[in-house]
C-alpha cells in the first residue's frame, strides 16, 4: 500500500516533529490558516505549537455531505459506513485557537482547558490528516 | 430628516415541506397575501428586495406577479438575507425615494444539513473535505464552550425545544405541530455533542412577504400598520468567533449580534426591559440561549434560571419565538428572518390567535423585538413598535 499523503501539502511542516502552519502578520498577530493568494502579501508562513489547551469540543454524528471525502462518502459508500469523529478548538497559547480533529480520546475524557498535542492521522485511504490529541495518550 | 416606516401587510405560506410546490411559487403566494392584506394591487408597488439562497433568483418572481417595470433587486446575505431585505426596503421608504416597498424571501432545500463550499467563503479545500464546515458543528462548539464557562445545563437545551414544539402547535404556519416532551428531546441521537436530533431546527421550505409603507401612504390608504422602530444590520467585527472559522483569534472579540442589538435599542430609545415579545435566531437550542444574552435580555448564565421559570413561555415575562422559531417552523433561509417579523407584526396587531401574548398590562404587545444571524457573521435586528 502506498503512503499516504497529506490532505495539503503546505498545511504542516515536513519536520520530524511537524508543526502546522499558520501565518504570521506585520502587526506580529498569528493567523490560521495560512492565507492563499493576495491575501498571503507581507504575512510569514509561521510554525503553530504543538502543544495547546482544549478551547471547545464536539462530535460529528452523522456522514457530512460533499465535499467531505472520509469515509462514507467513497465510490459505493454511504452512511452505514461513516465513522463518527471528534473535533475541537485548541487554543495555542499567545498564537491562535485552531479547529482540528481530536483523537486517542472520547467524549467523556475531554475537559475545559485540557493539554494537548499535535499529531498527524490516517484520514482516508489517500490522505492524512492533522489532529490534536490529549497530553499522554501518544505512543 | 428620514420618514417614519411603517408593516402594513405580512404574508406568509405555511413552512415546512409542500410538494408540487416551488420555492418561488410560495414566495409569490406570500406576497399575494400581504397585498390581500394591506388592500394593495401588484401594480402599487414601487419597489422591491427579496432572496432565495437555493430555489433561484427573487426578481423572477415578476413573471407571475406582473411586469410592472418596477425596481427588483435580489438579496443574499445568508441565513440573515430577510433582515436585509427588510433593511433595504426600509431604506427605500425612510430615504423619501419611494412610499410603498415590498420585502419578500422564499426558500426550498433539499433534505438534510447545509453543504457548503469553502472556495465561496474563501477557505482551503481541505476543510471541507475533511468534514470539518459544518455549520451543526459551529453550533455545538459554541454552546459547549458557553455551557462550561456559564453553567448551562444539558436540560436547559432541551426546555428551549420543548417550548418550540409546543409554541409550534398553535401556529397555523408552523412545520412541526406536535409537542416532544423532554425525555425525548435529551434521548434523541446526538447530532453534534451536546446537541440532539430534536435541538436542532432543519432545512425546510416557505416563503413571507412585508410590504413597508411611509406615513403619509399608509394613512392615504387607512391601512393598519405597525411602526418600523429601527433596524441594524452588522457584520462581524475583528477577533470575533463566527461559523466557519478554521482559526479564531485568541484575543476576545466583540459579537455582530451584540453591535446589531445595541445600536438597535439606541436608535429605538429604549432597552431590553421595554420589550414585550421577541424572536431570537434559534437554528439551534443553544443559540436561543446565548443570543438571549447577547441581546441583552438576561446576563451569561441567568438563562439556565429563567429557562427553568419558563420566563420565555407565551405567558412568560419576556415570551421568545412564540411561533416556534427556526426549530419548529424550519429554516427556509431566504424567508426565516422575514418570518420573525411576520410573527411580530401579527403579535402587534393582535392577530395571534391561541398564541397571542398578553403585554405587559394584558392589552397586547406594544413592542417587539427580531434577531438573525447568518454566516459568515452578520446579524441583523429589528425592533417593531405599535
Amino acid at each position: 500500500m502506498p503512503a499516504l499523503a497529506p490532505i495539503d501539502p503546505e498545511l504542516w511542516s515536513d519536520d520530524a516533529e511537524p508543526h502546522l502552519m499558520g501565518g504570521r502578520l506585520p502587526s506580529g498577530e498569528i493567523v490560521f490558516p495560512m492565507p492563499q493568494g493576495d491575501a498571503a502579501k507581507d504575512i510569514e508562513p509561521y510554525k503553530l505549537s504543538r502543544r495547546g489547551k482544549l478551547w471547545s469540543w464536539t462530535s460529528q454524528g452523522f456522514l457530512p455531505k460533499t465535499p467531505y471525502e472520509g469515509r462514507g462518502n467513497g465510490d459505493g459508500e454511504g452512511p452505514p459506513d461513516f465513522v463518527p469523529f471528534l473535533l475541537g478548538y485548541v487554543e495555542l497559547p499567545g498564537e491562535v485557537i485552531v479547529e482540528s480533529y481530536i483523537v486517542d480520546a472520547t467524549l467523556d475524557d475531554l475537559k475545559l482547558g485540557m493539554d494537548m498535542e499535535f499529531c498527524i492521522v490516517p484520514f482516508n485511504e489517500q490522505h492524512t490528516t492533522f489532529a490534536y490529541r490529549p497530553v499522554g495518550t501518544g505512543a | 430628516m428620514s420618514e417614519d416606516v411603517y408593516i402594513i401587510g405580512a404574508g406568509i405560506h405555511p413552512f415546512g415541506r409542500t410538494e408540487g410546490r416551488s420555492g418561488r411559487e410560495q414566495g409569490v403566494y406570500a406576497v399575494r397575501e400581504a397585498m390581500k392584506d394591506a388592500g394593495l394591487e401588484w401594480t402599487d408597488i414601487e419597489c422591491a428586495y427579496g432572496g432565495s439562497a437555493a430555489a433561484g433568483n427573487a426578481d423572477i418572481m415578476v413573471n407571475e406577479l406582473g411586469l410592472t417595470s418596477l425596481p427588483f433587486t435580489n438579496v443574499a446575505n445568508g441565513c440573515a438575507t430577510g433582515g436585509s431585505a427588510l433593511a433595504s426596503a426600509q431604506m427605500a421608504i425612510s430615504s423619501g425615494m419611494y412610499d410603498l416597498a415590498l420585502a419578500t424571501g422564499f426558500d426550498k432545500h433539499p433534505r438534510g444539513s447545509f453543504n457548503a463550499s469553502p472556495a465561496d467563503y474563501g477557505l482551503p479545500e481541505w476543510y471541507g473535505q475533511t468534514g470539518m464546515m459544518l455549520t451543526t458543528q459551529f453550533f455545538a462548539l459554541k454552546i459547549q464552550r458557553y455551557m462550561q464557562m456559564h453553567g448551562i445545563s444539558r436540560e436547559t437545551l432541551g426546555r428551549v425545544a420543548v417550548k418550540a414544539f409546543k409554541n409550534g402547535t398553535i401556529t397555523p404556519h408552523a412545520w412541526r405541530r406536535s409537542e416532544i416532551d423532554l425525555d425525548t428531546v435529551m434521548n434523541a441521537p446526538m447530532i453534534n455533542d451536546p446537541l440532539t436530533k430534536f435541538m436542532f431546527c432543519s432545512p425546510a421550505e416557505g416563503g413571507v412577504a412585508l410590504i413597508l409603507a411611509s406615513e403619509k401612504k399608509m394613512k392615504e390608504l387607512g391601512a393598519d400598520g405597525v411602526k418600523v422602530s429601527q433596524i441594524s444590520v452588522k457584520t462581524r467585527p475583528p477577533d470575533s468567533f463566527e461559523v466557519f472559522q478554521a482559526g479564531v483569534s485568541v484575543k476576545e472579540g466583540g459579537k455582530p449580534t451584540v453591535l446589531a442589538s445595541q445600536a438597535a435599542f439606541e436608535g429605538a430609545g429604549i432597552g431590553p426591559e421595554d420589550i414585550d415579545v421577541a424572536q431570537l435566531q434559534d437554528t439551534e437550542s443553544g443559540a436561543e440561549i446565548m443570543h438571549m444574552a447577547e441581546n441583552g435580555f438576561c446576563a451569561d448564565g441567568d438563562q439556565e434560571k429563567l429557562l427553568a421559570e419558563g420566563a420565555t413561555e407565551i405567558g412568560g415575562r419576556l415570551p421568545v419565538n412564540t411561533d416556534g422559531g427556526c426549530l419548529a417552523c424550519g429554516e427556509p433561509v431566504g424567508a426565516s428572518g422575514l418570518r420573525q417579523v411576520y410573527e411580530n407584526v401579527e403579535q402587534l396587531r393582535g392577530r395571534g390567535g391561541e398564541r397571542q401574548v398578553p403585554g405587559k398590562d394584558g392589552n397586547g404587545p406594544k413592542t417587539a423585538y427580531s434577531h438573525v444571524y447568518g454566516a459568515p457573521g452578520l446579524s441583523a435586528v429589528a425592533i417593531l413598535e405599535r
